[in-house]
């Protein structure tokens, strides 16, 4: 416990750095503008890193929330064109968005195909099967109800806020109060000990895949109405800013660790990166590199830690012996 | 070093008059070697030596030190204390490279081939010389790795993968192997473990060629005919110590077991005899091809702890993990309370009111990262929670009390698992039961690697759970565990149970004798053809 601490108070620290330059260097950063332009453009990459942080400490890792990210938000804008009221036209995108991950979790959980292997063809399936379907077109022509869902421009960012803030804290406390939770942990832990409690680990497998998916739907929709077109092409890349935060956020790829307080720092530090960087009058292509020093940085502190454990097997192993 | 062994030395030392240095006709010899894993003493002031054109057989119990001290002499790992001494020179320190140069080959009971490469290119990997970026001439290599197979007597095409070959076919790879390196010293461990008759009379031959050819083999099997039939002398090791080296002339089988068991019980056992209640378990005929276990049938009482003895391989632990539906049964009954059940998942097992407490603990015991009361809950969630949600107060209060009851020695219930020593952690594996409430727990090797004081509270605890009227499976290496603990003991041999003895019946000879009940394969074989 005390070390996933260490690693949330290190990003945290890093985050309130970052601020004091940006608070020194360019005040206007800090308008409640820009702060909500920030907010809703990484608003996506949050409600994804929530689903992908339960998906990383079981163990396992979905690269294909791009791709899912694109069709959603190309499904509901075409059922909006369609007069499909934008409430159950966001809910068909959440559903297929869950099919989606359902069919991941299924061949990762049950078929046992690894979900590296499996999330990449899905990744390339939904990214050319869109673009095919499309032929590249972009939705244009929505209805006025779908944008910003009928609501102001200034009343939106108050209801996605209230909306992402009611299910990352859901997550958060689920994860920790709920015994799905635990199964959640237990799983990406040490598989075969949590099989032996009587833990249904194909399940637990199964259903974060599918939750991962049905908030990729949403993050779509709260993306596609800010917009007065939909783009096929959206959410290049996505899925590696999403891992980024997570695995910046103090969760290990090997599994077992991980909160959702640590992916919130992860997505706001990234985040604030790359604004940051316009504001200091550093070009914008040195973004990703810095990003990806970052998420290199977060790697090698968590082998860091790795190698003390496996000491300790080894020395277990050999008395086996 | 004992009267015989000495006699024996000086007799090979007479043969062997003439040539300038007596030593540099041992091939190897390890004398005062000592290793320690933790807390665990392996080994311990343990002399062993090998002459020229001798099967020097090593025999003793499980955990009797056998391996640890093979993997000494084969550089795999390094000694306390104690001087290894090749061909007359001693080697400060012994690695795998090194044995290798030093014409040493170890074939282990696990085969390890490159799975993905072809017998060829396996037995070339370990044989051939050269630099790396030298041309691979195929045909070569493929007539080197035939010739090297008919040498160690196996039909087998050099072209196809290791990762097809049959347990035996990789075994006679490992042999062709050690026969190519040309080897002065091939350890063998357990070698025909997994080989046919047929195939066991080949590699004897090839053991004699070996032999006629000036080669020491160091032979370890837990098959005493075997190494009556193939050994000039006998090592016997015994809790990590050498008790006895004997020309193999010179000791008969019964004899062999004594000296091998040869201790005696000073360990005092909480046993007390309960009256025992009704049959809680009981298997017919049970049944699994997957695992290689078949035709078992007993019974187990509440209030009684049934102790399940036999080599390691014997199919104590797959037995385990038949019951408790981690690889359901193919075959046979498994009543519970008298009632045919069917068992496909651990999940069901729970809910059948069976407990497990697995025998790698850090493998599949506990969950290193999660804190004790979490792991404690893990397999009673339902208890500690309303509508799915944990009770956090409610789980720290239970875990508290199996901390308290178990003397777990910890800080706090918050503390991770990984951090405690490996009696606490077991503790914490057993308290997961306890919150449970089964009617039968099946115990693992329950206090292996645990010291002593957790040791003697873990068998408090046993005791005081049969009293309590749970039925108790309790599989052990450790004989004087399985003695003093058990109201019966089961024995298995190859897949199947060799005998059942009562408590007045039980003593350390018969167990092993039942466990090293012969011809292994045949019977195994009668078994299969029974089966309708």
């Amino acid at each position: 416990m005390a070390k996933s601490h260490r690693r949330e108070a290190s990003v945290a620290s890093a985050i309130a750095a970052l601020a004091l330059v940006l608070a020194i260097a360019a005040p206007g950063y800090f308008s409640a503008e820009n702060l909500s332009d920030v907010f809703l453009a990484n608003l996506p990459v949050l409600l994804i890193a929530v689903g992908m942080t339960l998906v990383i400490v079981t163990g396992e890792i979905d690269i294909s929330v791009g791709s899912t990210f694109a069709v959603c938000g190309v499904v509901a804008g075409i059922l909006a064109k369609a007069g499909v009221p934008s409430v159950l036209a966001c809910a068909a995108a959440c559903l297929l968005g869950a099919s989606a991950g359902s069919l991941n979790g299924a061949l990762v959980a049950y078929v046992g195909i690894p979900s590296i292997v499996v999330t990449l063809a899905a990744m390339t399936a939904w990214r050319d099967g869109l673009r095919w379907a499309t032929e590249g077109a972009w939705v244009q022509d929505l209805p006025r109800s779908f944008q910003w869902f009928g609501l102001t421009q200034a009343e939106f960012p108050f209801v996605a806020a209230v909306v992402a803030a009611t299910l990352t804290a859901a997550f958060a406390w689920g994860l920790r109060h709920v015994a799905a939770g635990r199964a959640v942990y237990a799983t990406g832990s040490n598989i075969d000990a949590a099989r032996l409690a009587g833990l249904d680990t194909a399940a637990v497998k199964w259903l974060v895949f599918t939750i991962l998916g049905a908030l990729t739907g949403l993050a779509a929709v709260l993306n596609a109405v800010r917009f007065n077109q939909i783009p096929s092409n959206a959410g290049i890349g996505l899925e590696m800013k999403v891992i980024a935060a997570v695995v910046v956020g103090g969760a290990s790829v090997a599994g077992g660790t991980g909160h959702v307080l640590g992916t919130v720092l992860g997505v706001v530090l990234l985040a604030a990166i790359g604004p940051a960087l316009t504001f200091l009058g550093v070009s914008a292509y040195w973004e990703r590199a810095i990003q990806g020093v970052i998420i290199l940085v977060a790697i090698a502190a968590d082998g860091l830690r790795h190698p003390v454990y496996r000491r300790v097997v080894g020395v277990v192993a050999g008395a086996r012996a | 070093m004992t009267p015989e062994r000495e006699a024996f030395s000086r007799a090979n030392d007479a043969r062997l008059k003439g040539s300038r240095s007596t030593t540099v006709n041992i091939l190897l010899s390890a004398s005062s070697i000592s290793k320690s894993f933790g807390d665990i003493h392996a080994l311990h002031n343990v002399s062993f030596d090998l002459h020229p054109g001798e099967v020097h057989a090593l025999v003793g119990e499980n955990g009797a030190g056998k391996s640890t001290l093979i993997r000494i002499m084969s550089g795999a790992e390094q000694p306390d204390a104690g001087t290894l001494t090749v061909a007359g020179r001693a080697v400060p320190r012994m690695t795998p490279a090194l044995a290798h140069t030093l014409g040493i080959a170890a074939i282990y009971q696990q085969p390890s081939l490159f799975p993905h490469l072809s017998v060829a290119e396996n037995l070339a990997l370990t044989l051939e010389a050269g630099s790396v970026w030298r041309r691979v001439r195929w045909d070569v290599r493929r007539r080197r790795a035939l010739a090297l197979l008919e040498a160690a007597g196996a039909a087998i095409d050099p072209a196809r993968l290791a990762s097809t070959l049959s347990m035996p076919e990789q075994q006679m790879v490992e042999i062709a192997k050690a026969v190519g390196a040309d080897a002065k010293i091939v350890i063998m461990d357990e070698p025909t473990a997994s080989l046919m008759d047929e195939e066991v009379a080949r590699l004897f031959s090839v053991i004699a060629r070996l032999r006629a050819q000036g080669a020491g083999i160091v032979y370890i099997s837990h098959r005493l005919e075997e190494v009556f039939a193939v050994s000039d002398r006998i090592t016997v090791l015994r809790d990590g110590e050498t008790v006895a080296t004997r020309a193999t002339a010179s000791i008969d089988r019964s004899e062999l077991i004594q000296t091998m068991v040869g201790r005696a019980l000073t360990e005092v056992y909480p046993k007390r005899p309960v009256a025992p209640g009704d049959v809680a378990l009981e298997l017919r005929h049970l049944s699994n091809r997957a695992l290689g276990i078949h035709d078992v049938s007993l019974s187990v009482r509440r209030g009684e702890v049934l102790g399940v003895a036999g080599l390691v391989g014997s199919g104590r632990t797959e037995l385990a993990e038949t019951l408790f539906g981690l690889v359901p049964s193919d075959g046979g009954e498994i009543l519970l309370r008298g009632t045919p059940v069917r068992i496909d998942s651990p999940a069901q097992a729970i809910r059948l009111g069976l407990g497990y407490v697995p025998e790698d603990r850090r493998q599949h015991g506990v969950v290193l990262e999660m804190p004790i009361a979490s792991n404690a809950s893990l397999a009673s969630l339902g208890a500690v929670s309303s509508r799915g949600l944990i009770d956090r107060a409610a789980e720290r209060r239970s875990a508290e009390g199996h901390v308290q009851r178990l003397r777990i020695k910890t800080p706090s219930v918050t503390a991770e698992v990984g951090s405690l020593s490996g009696g606490n952690q077991q503790k914490v594996a057993l308290a997961r039961w306890l919150s449970t409430e089964p009617d039968v727990l099946i115990l693992d090797e329950p206090t292996q690697g645990v010291d002593v004081g957790a040791k003697a509270e873990i068998h408090a605890l046993i005791q005081e759970l049969a009293e309590r009227g749970l039925a108790i499976i309790m599989i052990s290496s450790e004989l004087p565990e399985v003695l003093g603990m058990s109201d019966r003991v089961a024995v298995m041999h190859a897949g199947t149970l060799s005998g059942v003895l009562s408590r007045a019946e039980a003593t350390q000879d018969r167990i092993l004798a039942l466990a090293l009940a012969p011809k292994p394969v045949a019977r195994a074989f009668q078994a299969r053809d029974r089966r309708p």
